[in-house]
């Protein structure tokens, strides 16, 4: 099935972040962040790619005030995030972990309906709506009662994206969602990730080390290098085609051995073999 | 002995009465303060050593020292539970600071994501995932405290005790042992009590991992319907 990008014309409204001379220092002096001016467009997925140590994880729990940068600012529709009260701030961003991060004393259904109840819709209302949403992201309603370790991996994953998805935030916020499943099952979430978005048009920022999953989900990738330093930021294809400096080559796959093309919409290794697709 | 059952319902009801309020004192007080400890890594030792110290002071002193710091009167039983309290509440700290510490770090943060407020997020997240190892604990401070309660029979408040004390005076033998076993009887059965107050408010069960990282085969086909 063709994935085409997000029909965005019926959606109004537009909801951007924005990273202003953002930095991030530790108390031990390590720089996690350096400078950062990144703009992540509406209803668009901007994937921030590189490996660990890069600020990736960082940057992104500076949007919801996780983190709070040393200095600079993070803008969502041109208001700082540091003017809103946290708490309220995080209700309204979706936010999706490595290892689900479900409850692990909550059933399915009740973990899905985490913020709406937080937000102060009645339980049975949430729980109703979060039963939808469980088809919505393709899970049986039978898991409904299950609690999170009685779910595979690739199940607790399709629930936290449920979860982020709950209160209808313009923003959803990913952190490694799939990192650690299996490749057919983070395939499978991949797949079921842009089928989502296609119908609803979220700004998302998703942070992954694996450059493959940012080609296949990516409108915009984002190369990190250390500290936070942006190698090189564009669409899968301009990245692709022209690959800025060496640091983003090798980290493509592009030098030696493991050199990519592109065919067609496929990205595919040397011996033919796709390893990747443009969104 | 039969005879008597009048006499041992009435010391096991006074026993229940100043049992029964020294553990739940000592669970509303050391969680807050286990808390501290939890969250406050600097005081977390001073917190656990002041806790030791405590338990440490012998406990016919303490019935008598505390009368002046409460100004009841040694026989009262407001003086009796303080005691027990203090003691249950020294040997509690330790237990809940641990349980607290052991909540996963990931899972608090994941719920500060979803935006829960601090006082919330203790509540609905820390305090019920620390639930297991704090009923642990509760446990044991609720044994320890139905078997401490006989020492104020010494002061002549009404236990179960009295019939340890009685029993001696008088050289029957028979109310001494009937003493021990229904000490024994009720700390079982306060036991067995926190266990089912445990299932009941604690019904997700997470199973415990093997060492090589899978859950006990017969856990793993269980689900709820």
């Amino acid at each position: 099935m063709q994935i085409g990008p997000p029909q965005l014309a019926r959606v109004g409204r537009w909801v951007m972040i924005e990273f202003r001379n953002t930095s991030k220092s530790y108390d031990d002096g390590t720089l996690a962040v350096s400078e950062l001016n990144l703009t992540a467009a509406s209803h668009e997925i901007t994937v921030l790619v590189g490996s660990s140590g890069c600020g990736k994880t960082t940057m992104l729990r500076m949007v919801n005030r996780l983190v709070t940068p040393t200095s600079g600012q993070v803008l969502i529709d041109d208001v700082d995030v540091a003017d809103r009260h946290p708490v309220e701030l995080r209700r309204s961003i979706g936010y999706v972990m490595q290892n689900s991060g479900l409850l692990p004393h909550r059933t399915t259904v009740d973990n899905i309906a985490t913020v709406p109840v937080l937000r102060g819709t009645p339980v049975r209302e949430a729980r109703k709506r979060a039963l939808e949403l469980m088809e919505t992201v393709g899970l049986d309603r039978s898991m409904a009662r299950r609690y999170p370790w009685q779910l595979s991996g690739g199940q607790q994953q399709r629930v936290g994206v449920a979860r982020g998805l709950a209160a209808d935030p313009n923003i959803l916020l990913m952190d490694e969602p799939f990192g650690a499943v299996d490749p057919i099952v983070r395939a499978d979430l991949q797949r079921e990730l842009l089928r989502l978005q296609a119908e609803l048009g979220k700004t998302i920022l998703f942070v992954t080390h694996d450059i493959a999953e940012a080609i296949t989900l990516g409108d915009k990738i984002v190369i990190l290098a250390k500290g936070g330093r942006i190698a090189q930021q564009g669409s899968p294809a301009e990245i692709m085609a022209e690959p800025k400096d060496e640091f983003v080559t090798s980290f493509l796959g592009l030098d030696g051995g493991r050199s990519l093309h592109v065919d067609g919409d496929l990205v595919v290794d040397p011996s033919g073999r796709p390893v990747g697709r443009l969104a | 002995m039969l005879d008597n059952g009048g006499t041992i319902a009435d010391a096991t009801w006074a026993h229940l009465l100043l049992a029964l309020p020294a553990i739940v004192i000592s669970f509303v007080v050391a969680v807050p303060v286990a808390w501290v400890a939890s969250r406050f890594r600097r005081s977390r030792f001073s917190l656990l050593l002041l806790a030791g110290l405590i338990y440490a002071i012998p406990s016919l002193p303490l019935f008598i020292i505390l009368p002046l710091v409460l100004g009841t009167s040694v026989r009262s039983i407001v003086n009796v539970i303080a005691a027990l309290g203090l003691y249950g509440v020294a040997l509690m700290v330790r237990y809940a600071a641990d349980a607290l510490d052991a909540v996963s770090g990931d899972t608090v943060l994941a719920a500060t994501a979803m935006g829960y407020g601090p006082w919330r997020r203790f509540f609905g997240v820390q305090l019920p995932l620390a639930g297991p190892a704090l009923l642990a604990g509760l446990r044991v401070v609720a044994v320890s405290t139905v078997s401490l309660v006989p020492v104020s029979a010494l002061l002549g408040v009404n236990s179960l005790g009295l019939l340890f004390t009685d029993g001696f005076q008088r050289g029957i033998f028979a109310e001494v042992l009937a003493g021990i076993v229904a000490t024994v009887v009720v700390a079982v059965v306060v036991d067995l009590a926190l266990v089912m107050l445990g299932r009941l408010l604690m019904p997700w069960e997470i199973p415990r991992v093997r060492r090589d990282g899978r859950r006990d085969a017969e856990v793993e086909t269980v689900a709820p319907s």
